[in-house]
């Protein structure tokens, strides 16, 4: 089980590029803290989640 | 005629009190993109006497900017950075407010914010906002950035909200109306996120770091 946004999902083992994605998210437009940390950009398909990660994504939107 | 410094600071210690101005004064705020976003809350942050502004915009004041940005009709075709600077400066003339006409791009980064105690993302659109979110909490760990998502349409002003996201990050917003979706932006709701990213700062300056 991983946490995302607060919310508990079953996967199996998969980069957190894989995971955004699969999950529909425009990877230029998002911000993901993993663990409580930043995850940069450029390790997004080095990053595998397991079981216990909580990540939180920031899907952003426009106007300002 | 214009007040004297003193005058200003007088005025602004009777409102916010001695201890509580000395650190507005002493604070130092980015603001990134001077749009409806960042017209706003730099002149929420002036009027408050934020003593240190950074402002960043590569725009001209155009005539669609007029409904919800803080420009007069005879500063269209202007930088935005220097029509601000000239607005800041009837509001709040002892601001020092220091301007960089220039597009952010992620290589610029590194360098950017040294000087800056709190970064405001205050761009328009989505991966202008993620470039700028992902490279400072990368390249400045320590420092806070506030930041805006969703505030388009006339939704109620009710849903926007300020969100603690991560330890140095901070979200205001609907995170849900999207003007890249075809929904306008109408000054009173972009004002209303304006107010929350505006409010959030002056709280960290404050030394709150919750919501």
């Amino acid at each position: 089980m991983i946490k995302v946004n607060g919310k508990e999902i079953d996967i199996k083992e998969i980069s957190l590029e894989e995971y955004l994605t699969d999950s529909k998210y425009d990877l230029k437009r998002v911000a993901v803290e993993l663990n409580g940390e930043i995850v940069p950009k450029s390790i997004y398909n080095q990053v595998i989640l397991k079981d216990g990660d909580h990540i939180e994504v920031v899907s952003f939107v426009g106007g300002g | 005629m214009i007040p004297s410094r003193e005058q200003m600071q007088k005025a602004l210690c009777e409102r916010h009190g001695t201890k509580m101005q000395e650190r507005f004064n002493n604070a130092k705020v980015t603001i990134c993109g001077l749009g409806g976003l960042g017209s706003n809350i730099a002149i929420a942050l002036a009027r408050a006497g934020v003593g240190h502004l950074h402002l960043i915009d590569f725009d001209k004041v155009d005539i669609s900017n007029l409904n919800r940005q803080q420009y007069f009709t005879d500063q269209l075709d202007m930088y935005k950075t220097d029509a601000m600077k000239e607005n800041l400066a009837r509001i709040a003339p002892y601001v020092e407010v220091t301007c960089e006409c220039m597009k952010i791009t992620e290589d610029v980064i590194p360098g950017l914010f040294d000087d800056a105690d709190i970064i405001c993302e205050a761009f328009d659109r989505p991966e202008a906002k993620a470039m700028l979110v992902n490279g400072v909490l990368c390249e400045y760990p320590d420092k806070k950035i506030v930041s805006g998502s969703g505030m388009a349409g006339l939704d109620s002003a009710n849903k926007i909200h300020t969100r603690k996201v991560m330890k140095n990050f901070y979200l205001c917003g609907d995170e849900e109306a999207d003007s890249c979706m075809g929904l306008s932006l109408v000054s009173a709701r972009v004002l209303v996120c304006a107010a929350h990213e505006a409010t959030m700062i002056l709280r960290l300056i404050a030394g709150e770091t919750e919501v």
